[in-house]
């Protein structure tokens, strides 16, 4: 019951957002947001406390890894609508209800993708939140914005349509074997009969197809251009949510192909995926001018991490469910933090931006301590979670990914640290007089960071319990 | 009635080409529409028997993917003024011959597939090249409403395969499919007009002001 009102509460919401029309109809859709974004929140945090059974005769279930995603989504989802309430005050986006209801329709489908147990079902959750959140880029009906949710949709499509195809090989995998067809435990359970050929090659085509919605290199020239285009908090949002819900969308796969002992096969292609990503973004993060477009590189070079962890397997395993967390969360921050400059400035660009943390201190403090979190430093969640990655590389014997790995984060580090502590410390080129910075706008990023090196120090019990049983899910162990 | 399902994806293929081959984007919306119709009718005619289900996907499929989606990019190039322009990147003779090589692909990689055999043998390598001949529309031309007849290729392709599965898989699949088609490519025609507006023009060529 629990499962079916945290897919449908927020749906009904955007509905809801939508068709207010009344005198007061602005207050009023951002009140629904935030209703629903609490309400959400609440119901997710009973489902930490008092487990539930399976709904819809097993198609919707909250297994460890999809707590991990739809608890991660929630909160984020709760920060960034709160942030919305101190956004759409400043900035009026075109087609305001669209905004609020493109928002709520984007949770929906999100949960939908973290409790479906059946993987068609993922599949139309995973397109849902694409389709959800391609009206909110376009916000502004510009050249630019117009150019970045073209390239979106294009691609997004053609990748979501490729996974279509891998869920399909997947059936075909499954022709004849007992059991409920595209339902995980079923799958799981006679992993061993699924048919190698058509596995492998459904393995293939959902990772090219989830990869380019996670913005995996070489699929992810999409993501600068959306992520540069679309308004901060929509790019948190994608960057910190919709990506794990994809990466959920591969960890499914990854979880059948270890159960049906396809690990050898699996593996390799994840580590060259996952490496690439990080080159990438090392390439594109040097030299960068726009702080939005340097996050969106940063996203990819976090992508690569996530894979990496779960090619390596093992304690890798447990790194990345962690790393999806704090991934998750410090995109969030740096994103929302990002945008209280774009509302004083109108630009993204590091020059415009020059000497935030005089003009805006509180958030070009959050700005100069996101960058240590973001790229890694302790004490941080992310140091933990990228540690932990590292030591599955040294404990599995590849010290050399190890080593791979520690160059290109050693040069995305210097890479953003030259864009963002310039930007910071600079000499501001206008002498703009000091925007009075709204509550609204800096509580939410202030909460993330307090979460993000929270995760660092101490990790909760029952966090540290579902951490691990996502882990052994996925083939591995736990710390 | 063995034959019929037969010549259904033999024209479904030649259809792929005429879309390779053509000048003028009216016919690919035409080649396009002519395949929705016969992916509508294939289900019954590869069905051992008939059933309210399969009636139902049939026209449902029609419906969407031979009337409403080439209804909706006509008025799209009507409302654009766009009438001939195709503009490949490449041209239309190499458009065929990648054609043709994605056909002889298609037929070497079923052909080593491991398929259940009580399946039309024609219907995996049909599905494949019109997949890959998707693909090759959507990459090659410049005309963002090719580039979605590209895409809903590749859709149709992707619906011939789950046609394999049409008896195991549930239903919700079938209505997901025809979803996604409807809304991805009303959602990009929406856009589609507003390129046509913003820039005058429907080359999405032209879209290259943000990069790196």
């Amino acid at each position: 019951m629990r499962l079916i009102a945290l897919c449908l509460l927020p749906l009904l919401a955007s509905a809801l957002a939508f068709t207010l029309q009344t005198a007061h109809s602005n207050r009023m859709r951002i009140l629904v947001l935030v209703a629903a974004a609490t309400a959400h929140l609440g119901l997710v945090t009973t489902l930490w406390i008092v487990p539930t059974r399976p709904a819809l005769t097993g198609w919707l279930a909250a297994d460890p890894l999809g707590l991990i995603v739809l608890s991660l989504t929630s909160a984020l989802f709760l920060v960034t609508a709160l942030y919305a309430v101190g956004y759409l005050r400043r900035e009026r986006p075109r087609g305001g209800r669209m905004f609020v209801s493109g928002l709520l329709a984007f949770l929906g489908a999100a949960s939908v993708v973290s409790l479906a147990q059946h993987l068609a079902m993922l599949w139309v959750g995973i397109e849902a939140t694409t389709l959800a959140l391609a009206p909110l880029v376009f916000h502004r009906h510009d050249r630019r914005s117009l150019e970045a949710v073209w390239k979106y949709l294009v691609l997004s499509s053609v990748g979501i349509a490729l996974a279509l195809l891998g869920i399909f090989f997947l059936a075909t995998a499954q022709a004849g074997v007992p059991g409920r067809p595209l339902v995980m435990e079923d799958l799981l359970a006679s992993a061993d009969s699924l048919h190698p050929a058509w596995l492998r090659a459904s393995f293939l085509f959902l990772l090219v197809g989830f990869g380019t919605k996670m913005g995996l290199a070489p699929m992810h020239t999409w993501k600068p251009d959306t992520y540069g285009e679309a308004p901060s908090l929509v790019a948190g949002l994608m960057a910190g949510a919709l990506t794990s819900c994809a990466f959920l969308g591969l960890a499914r796969i990854a979880q059948v192909s270890v159960a049906a002992n396809m690990g050898s096969f699996v593996q390799p292609v994840l580590l060259g995926f996952g490496l690439f990503s990080l080159a990438v973004a090392a390439t594109f993060i040097v030299g960068q001018t726009d702080v939005k477009r340097l996050l969106a590189y940063s996203s990819v070079e976090h992508m690569g991490l996530l894979v990496v962890g779960l090619g390596l397997g093992g304690v890798g395993t447990y790194g990345t469910m962690l790393h999806v967390i704090n991934n998750g969360l410090a995109k969030g921050w740096l994103f929302l933090v990002v945008g209280n400059m774009v509302l004083a400035t109108g630009s993204s660009a590091a020059a415009a931006n020059r000497g935030v943390l005089r003009t805006l201190p509180v958030s070009g403090a959050l700005l100069v301590l996101g960058l240590f979190a973001v790229t890694g430093s302790p004490p941080f969640g992310l140091f933990l979670s990228e540690f932990t990655i590292l030591r599955a590389a040294i404990d599995g014997g590849h010290p050399w990914i190890a080593a791979i790995v520690l160059l290109f984060l050693a040069i995305i580090f210097v890479g953003m640290a030259a864009l963002i502590l310039e930007m910071a410390l600079g000499e501001p080129t206008v002498i703009a007089p000091a925007v009075r910075e709204s509550r609204w706008l800096t509580l939410g990023p202030i909460a993330l960071a307090g979460i993000v090196l929270l995760l660092g120090v101490y990790i909760p019990r029952p966090l540290q319990t579902v951490l691990e049983r996502a882990a052994i899910a996925l083939g591995g162990i736990g710390p | 009635m063995e034959t019929a399902p037969q010549l259904a994806l033999l024209f479904v293929v030649l259809s792929n080409f005429a879309v390779l081959g053509t000048t003028r984007l009216s016919t690919c919306i035409r080649a396009v529409a002519l395949q929705g119709f016969l992916l509508g009718l294939l289900p019954l005619l590869l069905a051992s028997r008939m059933s309210p289900h399969l009636v139902f996907l049939a026209v449902g499929t029609i419906a969407v993917k031979a009337v409403v989606l080439p209804w909706f990019l006509m008025w799209a190039i009507r409302e654009a003024a766009v009438r001939r322009e195709v503009e490949p990147l490449i041209g239309y003779i190499s458009s065929l011959l990648l054609g043709a090589i994605a056909l002889g692909l298609a037929f070497a990689i079923a052909g080593r597939l491991p398929l259940p055999p009580e399946h039309d043998p024609l219907l995996v390598p049909a599905s494949l090249t019109t997949v890959m001949i998707g693909l090759i529309v959507l990459t090659t031309r410049r005309k963002a409403l090719t580039q979605v007849v590209g895409y809903l290729m590749l859709e149709n392709g992707i619906y011939l395969f789950g046609l394999t599965q049409a008896e195991s898989v549930p239903f919700l699949l079938e209505i997901g499919v025809l979803l996604d088609v409807f809304v991805g490519v009303f959602i990009m025609g929406i856009v589609v007009f507003h390129i046509n507006r913003e820039f005058d023009s429907l080359d999405s060529a032209r879209l290259t002001e943000l990069s790196d």
